[in-house]
C-alpha cells in the first residue's frame, strides 16, 4: 500500500467475492484446449529437460570414440555387425588373430592366437573401447600363445542416436533444451522489467519527457536489430549469461511501447486521479496503480516473446556465435545437424522437433492468453 | 501528397544521421581491428596500413571523413575483401538479395492473402482450420530448420531441384530458397489477412453490400481493400527485412547476396563494409516506410497527410 493512503478497515475485512481479472482469465484460459494441452506438453518438457540428463546415462558431454554418428534407435548398442570388426581392431593392437569368436548378447567368447606369448595386459584394450568391459581370461592354452578370453559386452542405448563427436543426443538435446529455455526466460524476464518501468514512466510523467523518451525508442527502432545483437556478441564474447541479459536489454522496445500507450489510459483512471489527490508520490503512483494495472497485455507479449529470444538464440548458435561447447543450445544442435544431413538425419530431425514443440506450445499459451485476458470477449 | 513526401525525404534525413552515428561509435568501440591476425603484423606494416585507411587520426576526425565521403556516395574500399569497393560489394551483392526478397515478397503476398481470405470467408470450417494451422506451423519452424530439410527433400531424395547454388539466378536454383524466405511471411500475412477480412466482413458497408444481394466477387473486393491496411503496414519493414538479403537462408543456399556482409562484416572488423550495410539497410526501411504511408493514402481516403 502506497503511504498516505487510508483505507477503512471495515471496507478490507468480511468474505468479499469479486470477480478478479486473473481468476477469471484463469477459468477461461482452462477451458481454452489448445492452450491447456500446450502448457502441458511444455510443462512436460521442461521438467525432461531439467531431470531426463540425470537417467540418460550419459553425461552430456561425455565422448564415445566408437559411436561416432550412431543412428537413432530403440534396441542397444552394439548392433551385432559392429562386434566383429571392433574385435578384429581390438586385435589387431594386441597383436593376436582373433579366432573362434562366438558372439552372444551379454559377452563374447573368442580365443587370441599369437606367435608369441600374449601380454595379458594388453586385454586392457578392450576394456578401453566403448563397446566392452574387462576381458576375463578363461585358459591359456600353448603356453600362453592362445588365450581363450570372455568379454563382457556393454550395452548402452542411444535412442536419439550420437552426434558428430560421438556424444549421445538425448542427453545433448535435454540439456540444450534447458539451456535455451533459461535463455528464453531470462532474457524476456530482463526486456520485461527495462520495458514496463521505461514505458510505464514515459506514458505517466508525459509531456516533454514522454517526447524524448519515446523518440529514444524510436531512433533505436530503427537501427538494425541483427547489428545490435552482432555488437553485443563481439562485446560480451563467450559469456552468454551476459550476453543474453544484452539481448534482453535490446528486446525492450516494443514493451515499452505497449506498457506506454496502456499508461495513457490508465493514468485517466479515477483511482489513479484519486491516489494523486490523496498525495501520493509519482513513484508510489506508478508502482502500486500503474504497472499492476498494465500487467495483462505485458504478460501475453511476455509469452510470445519467449520464442522469440529462443529463435534469436538458435540463430546466433547457427551463425556461430552463440553457447559454446561443450554447453549446448537447440540452435548449436540443429546447426551441426544441418551440417551433417547427408547420412546423419537423426542429427537434425530431434533438435528441431524439441525446439518446433516449444515454440509451438510457447505461441498457443499467448494466444490463449489474450483471448482469456480480452476484456472485450468477456 | 507531395509536399507530404517531401517532408517525409527531409526528416529522414536526420533520423539516417542518428543511425550512422551510433553504428560508426559502436563497431569503433568493439575490441579488436580490421587487420587484427592470428600472428600480429610487424608495427611498421600496422602503421602503414593505419595510415593507408586513415585509422591513424582522430575518431572524430575519420568520422566526419566517413560522413562527407558518403554524403557523395563514396563507401570507401573494404578492408576485408581487400580487392573490392563497398560500392563494388553490393553492386554485386544487391541484385542477387533482392531478386530473392522480391520473388518471395510477391509470392507471400498471392498467397498468404488468398489463403487468409479464404479462411476469413468460411471461418470455422475445415479450410479455416487448415489454413490456421499451417500459418502456426510456418510461424514456429525456423528458416534454418526448413531449408536443410528441403535440401534433403528435393535436393538429395528426390533430386528436382540443385542442393544449393546461384546458378547464375535460373529458376531451377531460385525455387527452394525462395519457398524458404517466402514460407514465414504466407504464415504471417495469412493469419493478419484472416483477421483483418473477419473484423471486415462484420462491418457495415458490407452488410450493405450483402443485403444487395452483389456477388461474392465485389464483396471480397471490397472487404479486402479494408482489410489491406494492417497487412500493408506489417509489409513495409518486412519487405524491407527480405530484399536486403537473409543471411541464414544465403548461407544455407551458398547464394553471393548481400546477407551475409553484416555478420561477416561486423565480425571480420570490416568497418567500412559494416558501415555500408547499416546504411543500406536503414534507407530500404525508411523508404519502405514511406511507401507504406503512401499506400495507406490510396488504399484508404480518410487519411489524409496536408
Amino acid at each position: 500500500m502506497a503511504e498516505g493512503a487510508v483505507v477503512p478497515t471495515e471496507f478490507t475485512t468480511g468474505p468479499i467475492v469479486g470477480r478478479s481479472l486473473w481468476g477469471e482469465a484463469r477459468v477461461r484460459l482452462v477451458r481454452n484446449k489448445a492452450a491447456l494441452t500446450s502448457i502441458i506438453v511444455l510443462g512436460l518438457v521442461a521438467i525432461v529437460c531439467i531431470i531426463g540428463p540425470f537417467f540418460t546415462g550419459h553425461p552430456f558431454d561425455r565422448v564415445y570414440p566408437d559411436y561416432v554418428r550412431a543412428p537413432a534407435s530403440l534396441a542397444a548398442y552394439p548392433t551385432p555387425d559392429q562386434v566383429a570388426p571392433a574385435i578384429e581392431r581390438i586385435g589387431a593392437r594386441i597383436r593376436a588373430t582373433p579366432e573362434d569368436v562366438t558372439i552372444g548378447y551379454d559377452s563374447i567368447r573368442l580365443n587370441l592366437v599369437s606367435p608369441r606369448p600374449i601380454d595379458e595386459r594388453l586385454l586392457a584394450y578392450f576394456e578401453r573401447s566403448d563397446l566392452f568391459g574387462p576381458a576375463k581370461v578363461v585358459e591359456k592354452l600353448d603356453d600362453g600363445k592362445k588365450l581363450a578370453v570372455e568379454v563382457p559386452v556393454k550395452r548402452i542405448r542411444f535412442l536419439f542416436g550420437t552426434d558428430a563427436n560421438g556424444r549421445d543426443l538425448l542427453t545433448r538435446t535435454m540439456k540444450a533444451g534447458q539451456i535455451s529455455l533459461a535463455i528464453g526466460l531470462l532474457a524476456t524476464f530482463v526486456s520485461i522489467v527495462i520495458g514496463v518501468i521505461y514505458g510505464a514512466t514515459s506514458g505517466y510523467l508525459g509531456g516533454r519527457v514522454d517526447l524524448v523518451m519515446m523518440r529514444i525508442v524510436d531512433v533505436l527502432y530503427s537501427l538494425p536489430f541483427i547489428f545490435f545483437v552482432i555488437m553485443l556478441v563481439v562485446f560480451f564474447g563467450r559469456n552468454f549469461i551476459l550476453m543474453f541479459i544484452a539481448v534482453g536489454a535490446v528486446e525492450w522496445l516494443d514493451m515499452a511501447r505497449i506498457v506506454r500507450g496502456q499508461t495513457l489510459s490508465i493514468k485517466r483512471q479515477e483511482y489513479v486521479q484519486a491516489a494523486e489527490a490523496l498525495g501520493v508520490e509519482t513513484r508510489g503512483i506508478i508502482r502500486r496503480h500503474v504497472i499492476p494495472n498494465t500487467l495483462g497485455p505485458v504478460v501475453v507479449y511476455m509469452t510470445l516473446l519467449v520464442p522469440k529470444v529462443i529463435l534469436l538464440e538458435s540463430f546466433l548458435s547457427f551463425l556461430g556465435l552463440g553457447v559454446q561447447e561443450p554447453a549446448t543450445s537447440l540452435g548449436v544442435l540443429i546447426s551441426e545437424g544441418a551440417k551433417n544431413i547427408q547420412g546423419a538425419t537423426w542429427m537434425l530431425l530431434y533438435p528441431s522437433l524439441t525446439l518446433v514443440t516449444i515454440l509451438f506450445c510457447l505461441n498457443f499459451i499467448g494466444d490463449g492468453l489474450r483471448d482469456a485476458l480480452d476484456p472485450k470477449d468477456r | 501528397m507531395l509536399s507530404f513526401i517531401l517532408r517525409r525525404f527531409m526528416s529522414a534525413i536526420p533520423t539516417l544521421l542518428v543511425i550512422v552515428t551510433i553504428s560508426f561509435f559502436l563497431i569503433r568501440l568493439a575490441p579488436g581491428g580490421p587487420f587484427d591476425l592470428e600472428r600480429p603484423l610487424e608495427a611498421k606494416v600496422m602503421e602503414n596500413l593505419n595510415r593507408i585507411y586513415q585509422l591513424d587520426k582522430p575518431l572524430i576526425q575519420q568520422y566526419w571523413l566517413y560522413l562527407t565521403a558518403v554524403a557523395r556516395g563514396d563507401f570507401g574500399p573494404s578492408f576485408f575483401l581487400r580487392d573490392f569497393t563497398v560500392a563494388e560489394l553490393f553492386a554485386r551483392g544487391l541484385p542477387v538479395s533482392m531478386t530473392l526478397g522480391g520473388l518471395a515478397m510477391i509470392f507471400a503476398i498471392l498467397i498468404g492473402g488468398t489463403l487468409g481470405s479464404i479462411a476469413a470467408l468460411r471461418q470455422n470450417s475445415g479450410v479455416d482450420y487448415l489454413v490456421t494451422g499451417l500459418g502456426a506451423l510456418g510461424l514456429t519452424i525456423p528458416n534454418f530448420v526448413v531449408a536443410p530439410i528441403f535440401q534433403i527433400v528435393f535436393g538429395l531424395t528426390l533430386a528436382w531441384l540443385p542442393v544449393a547454388g546461384w546458378g547464375a539466378g535460373t529458376w531451377r536454383g531460385l525455387v527452394m530458397p525462395v519457398t524458404v524466405l517466402a514460407l514465414p511471411q504466407i504464415a504471417v500475412i495469412s493469419r493478419m489477412t484472416r483477421a483483418a477480412m473477419i473484423e471486415n466482413l462484420r462491418s457495415n458497408h458490407i452488410r450493405t453490400l450483402r443485403s444487395l444481394g452483389l456477388p461474392l466477387r465485389v464483396i471480397v473486393s471490397h472487404a479486402l481493400r479494408g482489410a489491406a491496411l494492417p497487412v500493408v503496414s506489417y509489409l513495409g519493414p518486412a519487405a524491407a527485412a527480405l530484399l536486403t538479403g537473409s543471411v541464414v537462408v544465403e548461407t544455407i543456399f551458398g547464394l553471393p547476396g548481400i546477407g551475409r556482409y553484416f555478420v561477416e562484416g561486423a565480425l571480420n572488423r570490416d568497418y567500412t563494409l559494416v558501415m555500408g550495410t547499416v546504411v543500406v539497410i536503414a534507407v530500404f526501411v525508411l523508404l519502405f516506410n514511406l511507401v507504406v504511408d503512401i499506400l495507406y493514402a490510396i488504399i484508404d481516403p480518410r487519411i489524409r497527410y496536408d
